[in-house]
């Protein structure tokens, strides 16, 4: 029985499987469970066409479908193949606040979050994932390169 | 004051002399071309025009208009003044206060509120907007204001109606608007064989306002607006190049250029309003003279030929075409809305003719009030009325949208160049929001399938081609005919449905109070 929670909010671009190893060695280190956050980027006022509204929940089950089973169920396998306990959550919303929110639910202990590794210049005027973290995250946050 | 064709005219001289470079023989040919078309439609869009405005019998009142005012009046009074009591409401479901995190990444009120706004945001707040005033005086204004916020009623009910009729399929798509709540609705009412007969008929109306209001008076106006800063050219080039753009959207699925615009529109409107309100605050000590103008306007007509009728007569038509409510249409785009509560859906409705007519119309109406372009003999102070164009005598002798062109082109020179692309953005939305509209009236009717879809499409794209070429008139009568008729069927449905939104309301109130219905935030 694990006797913390670590929070792993996944992506799965490049570079996330080195994150998903390192919180895995960790965990099995602090004998945590992990916890699997992957958050599809929403905003409840972006505009869309008729068209588009009228196909959004359809849209909508496909997203998560396919969050699911490509993204969630083959890390969630990985974890189990590890010997550790694991769960995931898909939401919808901004990535950093929903991270956080989560975290706070699940009473984490840690949050891991891969290097965006963008050096666009999005980024460096509106922050990036790991930066919003660094800066509102309510336990530790460690990340990953 | 300078007419702002010269003005402007003057800024784009590479494009006006390409255009005056066009042999004369080609642009005669091109003219007549546009004669033509305006001959056929006009002579076939003629008789339904008549029917739909013709009189109440021994006045000069269209009997349709009264329609729609007296609907608005009964919903107002039915469910109790619902869109003042609601608004704080309203704003509060479009804030996203009441909706349930987990439902994250479903359709949002806000999302609905701006997608059907878009498809009515648009050349009534503009164009529509100077053809009342400059026909009913500013007068038309008071009325126009007051039809809009009765209209909120009307929405109110359509939109409710809309969400709690609409079709859902396993594919999780939905299909909604007044085809689906006048068959079912009516069918539980005990009216199935009358609800299935209005339902066929509103959807033939629907295709008609969707290729005449949601279309040719949108490409006619947009044109114009072109024109004027151009210079004048023939209407069906325009609409050939419009027509290319609503094919490769609606046809070819490109829809980076929808959602552009989609993006760019809610950006233009509040910088539509902006402006107005730096003109109107710059001519701050004449606001109260405005104001004025439009109170004795309302119930005088301060010269304007029909007096109190006239001004009523065009405050009421305009407000009707540009909020479109009790029309319908908005139905559509709202039932796609994911909600427990239908009621809901008709909370957030209320605020599109708030936000439509009382909001925007007024602010274009005002300026042109304020700028002074319509014009007033100085010694009796009433409005110079030109009975041969049947409108008050504006500067630069313009109508329409080069009207308003005109009035924040007298203010600030460089407007009517945001102006034109303001118009031509709107334009583009509300007829890509009517494709929608027009194409979910035609599958009610034919039946769902590629093909029944593509016919549409091309339908509509060819009337894109005709609403450019026309003139102003037969178009304008054309648009206004076609929208009212849908409102013709739509309304006589909601007399029937509106106890089963009343029963919602009193549900809905009763479980917000007991805290049954939870506020997230």
């Amino acid at each position: 029985m694990a006797t913390e929670t670590f929070v792993v909010a996944y992506e799965n671009k490049e570079g996330d499987d080195g994150l998903l190893d390192y919180a895995i060695a960790r965990a099995k280190k602090d004998n945590a469970a992990l916890l699997l956050v992957h958050i599809l980027e929403w905003s409840p006022y972006k505009f869309l066409t008729p068209q588009e509204l009228e196909e959004r929940h359809a849209r909508r089950k496909e997203e998560l479908a396919r969050a699911k089973e490509v993204i969630l169920d083959p890390a969630l396998a990985k974890v189990a193949a590890a010997g550790l306990e694991g769960d995931c959550r898909i939401r919808y919303g901004s990535v950093v606040e929903l991270v956080v929110e989560i975290a706070t639910e699940a009473d984490a202990s840690m949050i891991f979050v891969g290097r965006s590794g963008t050096q666009s210049m999005t980024a460096r005027i509106f922050g990036s994932v790991p930066l919003g973290l660094a800066q509102i995250a309510p336990v530790p946050t460690v990340i990953v390169p | 004051m300078k007419p702002i064709q010269f003005a402007t005219r003057a800024a784009l001289p590479a494009l006006g002399t390409a255009l005056a470079a066009l042999p004369a023989q080609a642009q005669e040919a091109a003219h007549s071309v546009d004669e033509k078309i305006n001959e056929v439609v006009g002579s076939v869009t003629g008789p339904f025009v008549n029917f739909i405005f013709a009189p109440f019998p021994g006045t000069s009142f269209p009997w349709i208009v009264l329609w729609l005012v007296v609907a608005a009046t009964i919903f107002t009074l039915y469910f109790a003044f619902v869109q003042f009591r609601a608004f704080p409401h309203s704003i509060a479901l479009v804030s996203g206060k009441y909706s349930d995190p987990n439902d994250a990444g479903e359709v949002s009120h806000f999302q609905a509120l701006a997608t059907a706004l878009s498809g009515t945001v648009g050349l009534g707040n503009i164009a529509g907007v100077a053809v009342a005033v400059s026909i009913g005086g500013p007068g038309a204004t008071f009325w126009m204001i007051l039809a809009g916020l009765m209209g909120m009623a009307s929405k109110f009910t359509e939109c409710t109606l809309g969400v709690k009729y609409r079709n859902e399929y396993p594919d999780g798509t939905v299909s909604g608007g007044p085809m689906y709540y006048l068959k079912k609705g009516m069918a539980e009412r005990g009216f199935a064989g009358l609800g299935s007969v209005l339902a066929i008929i509103f959807s033939i109306f629907c295709v008609l306002g969707s290729l005449g209001g949601g279309n040719m008076f949108q490409a006619n106006q947009a044109h114009a607006q072109l024109a004027n800063i151009i210079g004048d050219y023939p209407g069906w080039i325009t609409g050939v190049i419009f027509a290319a753009i609503v094919f490769a959207v609606i046809i070819g699925g490109l829809k980076s250029i929808a959602q552009v615009t989609e993006k760019v529109v809610p950006f233009m409107g509040v910088l539509y309003v902006g402006t107005a309100l730096i003109i109107i605050f710059m001519n701050f000590d004449k606001i109260g003279w405005a104001f004025g103008q439009i109170f004795d306007g309302a119930f005088t007509g301060l010269g304007v030929a029909g007096g109190l009728v006239g001004a009523l007569i065009q405050g009421f038509k305009r407000a009707a075409f540009s909020n479109e409510a009790g029309v319908g249409s908005a139905a559509i785009a709202h039932s796609a809305v994911r909600t427990k509560e239908p009621i809901t859906e008709g909370f957030v409705s209320l605020l599109e003719p708030f936000i439509d007519t009382v909001v925007i119309c007024t602010m274009t109406a005002l300026v042109i009030v304020i700028t002074g372009v319509l014009q007033i003999d100085p010694e009796t102070g009433q409005y110079i009325w030109n009975a041969d164009l049947g409108r008050v005598e504006t500067v630069g002798d313009v109508s329409g949208v080069a009207l308003t062109s005109a009035a924040f082109g007298s203010a600030i020179s460089w407007f009517p160049y945001v102006l034109a692309l303001a118009v031509i953005l709107f334009a583009f939305s509300t007829m890509i929001s009517w494709s929608y509209y027009g194409l979910k009236a035609w599958t009610y009717m034919f039946g769902e399938g590629k093909f029944q879809e593509l016919s549409f499409k091309i339908l509509f794209c060819i009337f894109v081609v005709i609403g450019a070429a026309m003139n102003l008139g037969p178009v304008i009568d054309f648009s206004d005919a076609a929208i009212f008729a849908m409102a013709l069927i739509n309304i006589i449905g909601l007399y029937f449905l509106m106890p089963i939104v009343k029963a919602e309301l009193n549900s809905y109130q009763s479980r917000l109070k007991s805290g049954e219905i939870k506020r997230y935030a």
